[in-house]
């Protein structure tokens, strides 16, 4: 895989997420408004016809999500963004692309829930990103961004993913890193070809071969049976995959589990403690399924104590706990949705947790 | 050409299409999905367009397109397809998209998707079968069932005030700016037959010419629902649904230039 | 000279040809197929009657009537 860097660029997380996706070859975007994205709908109308590619702002989400999924059909990378509510209503599509093996990838830019909630961010989509907001027993690769670098790098291993295991993946920010700026470092890649990527699977005419079925209906007896054990193999294999940043964690004695811009945050407040003599570290899960359950485990096997801290009422702290359960539990500190997190917030939980014994 | 046991002093007066895959169908006695999906393959193959066609199904007894035409095809979810087969088609313009659908599925859970992909001009061709109920689930109510008549959702008859009309889609979906062509037709009479092939001709030249969205509205029977024998349900097209859904072409810009 | 063939595997019975048939040579005969259908016939004794006009295969929902027809060699044809 061969890169050209270019100069920074100095963008919005939301911004970056849309120069990645172009970059990463993607010619067909379809949106729908809603807060805190608009962003990515409103660049890619210009950008993407630009680039020679196919821009619609759909009638809903659930048309966004079903136009994607008709774009992913023909093998084109293709994507689309939203909110919370608005992923919500993308849910059974993402199941349809789940079962008919197709190659969607799905911005959600969480914000508060639930119901029509705030404008500002929370992680109350991680159950219904991780755990599969739809029907169904399937995954989506998710992963989660903290800087808007990653919101541009993560286009590329979304797409990748997507199209290597032919399944949807969900990129998970939320209001704060899709609206932060940063200086991003933008890349392309030389070794994309289209004409040859799903050349195998994708419509686009039977011709001198059979018709092609894409589908996710399957009546015949023991027919839906065996597509449930072909997708649970898929998600198997996904994991070796998994990986999660570490900060800090070697000599810690409480390892804090945290992801996207709360895992940020919790940074921020680790480097204070740190410098006040704490021992603290950090696990930053970036797939967020696979969760990178060997990371914690190997730390829990060396006795080291959990603290999650999530911006929700307790989801990935779920996760955490089935990951370590055989060496300990995890504390949990949640900040509620609707009041905007600060690295001072979190000084206290962990300093509560650490103290426990 | 499936020309079956043909004598050397014959020649052919009807065949069906080798785009219609050889194999009985699982339809009803008397559904006209049977001629629905000749009708498809007929124009697709006269076209010379079936190895460049992809076709989007949808939910209810229209899904099974795909046993029965050998052209590339993505399921859709309920109602979705109109959205599903833009997303084809924004990916592939230089292929011919057709979605077949369902009143259910069209004119109920996908008013959204169709008003919208309809109005936006989409270069693909919608081909509407319109048989008054749900058919697949066993003949609920309609957004097209007629006042009076009874399903398993309105067992009195469908009731104006508290279920309203009939929506008659042909006109509806001919009042929105992207249409290029939208015409409603029958299936009960060889007339009819003849005159719906042509019109769904129509709304596949309207896409191929870059003019706008095709859409063609096929009156159709559901004996089996409609709790009738095939030839008395073929005969209530004409004695019950055409007067209320008229036949005819409500938009055809192909005298114009189009309409983006 | 032409002639209907009806693959009897796919008749479902539903006799729509029976309606459409201008010389009214097409009925119901007392043959069940496998899927259970009594399927649609033309009487041999009749057959000499159709006019390969394709009105039945038109109107068949299941593609199970072929049309053949004699290419004649009379003049005005």
């Amino acid at each position: 895989m061969s890169s050209e860097k270019t100069e920074r660029i100095f963008i919005k997380g939301n911004e970056a997420i849309a120069h990645g996706a172009l970059a990463a070859g993607c010619r067909c975007y379809f949106g729908y408004p809603i807060t805190p994205q608009n962003d990515i709908p409103e660049m890619m109308s210009s950008a993407i016809p630009a680039a020679g590619g196919e821009f619609v702002q759909a009638e809903s989400e659930v048309a966004a999500a079903n136009m994607l999924l008709g774009a992913a059909a023909c093998g084109v990378r293709a994507f689309t963004s939203s909110s919370s509510p608005g992923v919500s209503l993308m849910q059974e599509a993402i199941s349809y692309m789940a079962g008919s093996e197709l190659p969607g990838v799905i911005v959600n830019m969480n914000r508060g829930g639930p119901g029509l909630g705030d404008i500002g961010p929370s992680q109350g989509d991680y159950f219904q990103s991780v755990k599969g907001g739809g029907h169904g027993d399937y995954r989506t690769y998710v992963l989660a961004p903290a800087t808007c670098q990653e919101c541009y790098d993560m286009m590329f291993e979304a797409f990748d993913v997507a199209y290597r295991f032919r399944t949807p993946v969900l990129v998970l920010g939320d209001a704060i890193v899709g609206q932060m700026k940063e200086p991003v470092t933008p890349w392309k890649r030389d070794d994309l070809d289209p004409a040859t990527e799903g050349a195998d699977w994708r419509l686009q005419g039977a011709k001198g071969r059979p018709a092609r079925l894409l589908k996710s209906l399957f009546l015949e007896d023991g027919a839906l049976a065996g597509q449930n054990r072909n997708l649970q193999a898929k998600y198997e294999a996904m994991k070796e995959l998994a990986r999660a940043e570490s900060f800090e964690t070697e000599d810690a004695d409480l390892v804090v589990v945290a992801f996207g811009s709360i895992g940020r945050i919790a940074k921020s407040a680790i480097r204070k403690l740190r410098a006040q003599g704490h021992k603290v570290g950090l696990v930053r899960p970036v797939t967020l399924f696979p969760f990178p359950e060997k990371v914690l485990q190997d730390l829990a096997a060396k006795g080291k104590r959990f603290l999650t801290i999530e911006h929700n009422c307790g989801q990935m702290v779920d996760d955490v706990r089935l990951a370590v359960r055989a060496y300990c539990d995890s504390d949990f500190y949640g900040h509620m949705p609707g009041e905007l997190p600060g690295s001072d917030d979190f000084l206290k939980p962990i300093l509560d947790a650490l103290g426990r014994k | 050409m499936q020309a079956h046991e043909l004598r050397e002093d014959e020649t052919v007066a009807f065949d069906v299409p080798e785009l219609l895959v050889d194999r009985a169908t699982h339809y009803c006695p008397g559904c006209h999905h049977g001629v629905a999906h000749r009708l498809v393959a007929e124009v697709l193959t006269e076209m010379g367009v079936a190895e460049d066609t992809i076709c989007v199904s949808s939910i209810g007894c229209s899904v099974f397109i795909y046993n029965y035409l050998a052209v590339d095809t993505v399921e859709a979810p309920h109602g979705r397809a109109p959205a599903v087969a833009t997303g084809v088609k924004r990916a592939r313009k230089d292929k011919i998209v057709f979605a077949y659908q369902g009143d259910g599925d069209l004119a109920s859970i996908g008013l959204a998707e169709i008003m919208h992909a309809a109005n936006r001009g989409e270069r693909m061709t919608i081909v509407f079968v319109n048989n008054t109920v749900y058919g697949m689930t066993g003949g609920q109510m309609a957004p097209t069932t007629l006042v009076g008549q009874k399903t398993t959702t309105c067992p009195s008859g469908r009731c104006r005030d508290t279920e309203g009309l009939p929506m008659k889609m042909a006109e509806i979906i001919a009042g929105l700016g992207g249409v290029a062509y939208s015409a409603r037709v029958s299936l009960d009479s060889v007339k009819h037959i003849r005159a719906a092939k042509k019109a769904l001709r129509k709304a596949f030249d309207v896409q191929q010419n870059d003019l706008g969205f095709g859409f063609v509205e096929m009156l159709s029977a559901c004996p089996t629902n409609w709790r009738m024998d095939a030839v008395k349900a073929n005969k209530r097209i004409a004695e019950e649904m055409i007067p209320y859904f008229p036949l005819g072409v409500y938009k055809d810009v192909t005298e114009a230039e189009g309409v983006c | 000279m032409s002639r209907v063939v009806f693959l009897e595997d796919r008749c479902k019975g539903c006799l729509l040809c029976t309606t459409v048939c201008p010389k009214s040579i097409i009925r119901q005969s007392s043959r069940f197929n496998r899927q259970g259908y009594k399927v649609a016939e033309v009487p041999a004794e009749d057959m000499h009657e159709c006019t390969a006009c394709t009105s039945c295969a038109l109107i068949c929902p299941d593609a199970a009537i072929r049309v053949y027809k004699t290419k004649k060699t009379k003049a005005g044809e």
